[in-house]
């Protein structure tokens, strides 16, 4: 388990309780918070689920595989800070996780 | 029009209605949402269904669009294992399988489509399956394993991805396609040889071509497909994936325009009453990009007409004009789809088929109609936007895979 700040582009902030094991997608969709479309539901297919993850928990969150890397190239406002949400998973390592969302997932 | 106390009635808890309930909350709607649906479960995604649930690696939790309590928490009266039997849309009442009826100011249809069977001999053996509910997932779960012969009747995608899920699990698998092709309705012919080819290499067998006009029992089990030609394939199930017909009945009976499916508008309202919306696989929807209407089945649909009725019912702008995508998993291949191949007059392949990584582009003229991309995510991310765009496209730098998408479409 791990609390996640997810906050919107507007500044808007919701902390939930995310189950380890699920994707930091999953933990957005599944409490409907805005700003996190997740088309796909995680098959890395449509890059609709792009966060910016807060730079001290980047290195926490993992390596992007190379079709990450690729889908994000593809992505509006992508920075340095940027992931797929799916590609994320929760554990209690990340516990304390702050991300936020761009204005728009296209 | 915005009426935040509107009582709200959507007919069908899948992908689309799942969605939808779940926006117009997000959207702030405060007024009463009633969610029925005919299966036993809260909404769930069905794209895992023939792949990662089939092999194992999701489990029904990760399926569910949100957990069950999302529902009660959020007032929505979701209500599982119930169907609409009729709509009266004069007194703008929807009649129940389980005898209560529900009274709405909008009502949103998203009965989606259900599997169309073959009526041939044979039809009713056990081990005959389909695959469109998490119930029949289950069923094929069952009957697919190590050294278990599994017959796919119909080369489309759902058939190819069970073929690919049924491989890793171990069975033997036979795939019948009465057309000459693997995806003959939906792809072009260098990509249909591309996945008979990996699947081929997998161990998938195909009989091409092929009529099949009974299905032999034995026990009232299924044990064989009999095909025109006189020959029959022994198996142990059978998963039929021949298409889908949309669930407009009830529509229908009420006297809405149905194509094929509930005509609607750039709103997903029905074009015959303004109370009434229908969204995802039902409906027959205008898009504009190709200046003509149909019926489309994928998730990016669903979702994107889901935000299109909410927002129409709360009162927000109507989402941007969208570009129509899907995707698939077979194997170790990500195929991703963007686009339609309406009044295609030349086809561009980019990259190498041989090494599992091209992408067919399909133009009209030199606008690009649609790209289907093998481990390509820049073609498929860049096609979406040429797409969207109608912008003329350079086709020599289509053509060069060297050339970087992003210059392709500067």
């Amino acid at each position: 388990m791990a609390k996640v700040t997810y906050v919107e582009h507007d500044g808007t902030e919701h902390v939930v309780d995310v189950k380890s094991g699920l994707s930091v997608m999953e933990g957005a969709v599944k409490n409907n918070i805005p700003g996190i479309d997740a088309d796909c539901g995680g098959a890395c297919a449509c890059a609709t689920c792009h966060v910016y993850v807060d730079d001290a928990w980047l290195p926490k969150t993992g390596t992007k595989s190379a079709m990450e890397e690729s889908m994000l190239d593809f992505a509006e406002g992508v920075t340095e800070n940027s992931r797929l949400s799916c590609q994320i998973k929760v554990s209690d390592d990340l516990d304390g996780l702050r991300v936020t969302m761009p204005e728009s997932q296209h | 029009m915005s009426d935040g106390a509107a009582k709200i009635v959507i007919v069908g808890a899948g992908h689309a209605g799942g969605t939808a309930a779940a926006l117009l909350r997000q959207y702030g709607h405060t007024g009463p949402i009633a969610m029925v649906g005919d299966e036993p479960i809260p909404p769930y995604q069905r794209p895992p269904l023939s792949k990662a649930w089939l092999k194992g690696e999701a489990d029904a939790d990760s399926l569910a669009l949100k957990p069950l309590e999302f529902y009660a928490e959020n007032d929505i009266d979701f209500r599982p294992g119930v169907s609409a039997v009729s709509l009266n849309r004069g007194d703008k009442t929807v009649a129940l399988s389980d005898g209560a009826t529900l009274s709405y100011d909008f009502l949103i249809l998203a009965t989606g489509a259900r599997a169309i069977a073959l009526p041939i001999e044979g039809k009713d053996l056990d081990g005959i399956l389909f695959l469109r509910t998490a119930a029949h997932a289950e069923a094929l779960k069952a009957a697919v394993g190590p050294g278990k012969k599994l017959a796919v009747v119909g080369g489309g995608y759902i058939g190819l991805e069970v073929a690919a899920s049924g491989r890793a699990l171990g069975a033997d698998v036979v795939v019948l396609e009465r057309e000459e092709r693997i995806l003959a309705r939906v792809a072009c012919k260098a990509l249909s040889d591309f996945f008979t080819g990996y699947h081929q290499k997998n161990g998938v067998a195909f009989e091409l071509g092929c009529s099949v006009t009974a299905f032999e029992g034995k026990d009232g089990h299924v044990a064989g497909v009999k095909l025109a030609d006189g020959r029959t394939i022994a198996c142990d199930a059978v998963v039929v994936g021949v298409g889908a017909a949309p669930n407009d009945e009830i529509a229908k009976d009420a006297g809405l325009e149905c194509a094929r499916g509930v005509v609607v508008d750039l709103d997903a309202r029905s074009v015959t009453d303004p109370s009434i919306f229908a969204i995802g696989d039902v409906a027959h929807r205008p898009m504009p990009i190709y200046d003509r209407m149909f019926r489309m089945e994928s998730v990016p649909n669903a979702l994107e007409q889901a935000k299109q009725a909410a927002s129409a019912i709360t009162g927000r702008p109507r989402p941007p004009g969208e570009c129509p995508w899907q995707w698939s998993d077979q194997y170790d291949l990500k195929l991703q789809i963007a686009g339609y191949a309406f009044d295609v007059d030349e086809i561009i392949v980019r990259g190498d088929p041989s090494a599992a990584k091209f992408a067919v582009f399909h133009l009209k003229g030199d606008q690009v109609q649609s790209v289907e991309a093998i481990n390509s995510p820049p073609e498929f991310m860049m096609g979406k936007t040429l797409i969207l765009n109608r912008k003329p496209v350079n086709k020599a730098k289509l053509a060069d895979p060297t050339v970087s998408m992003k210059d392709v479409a500067a």
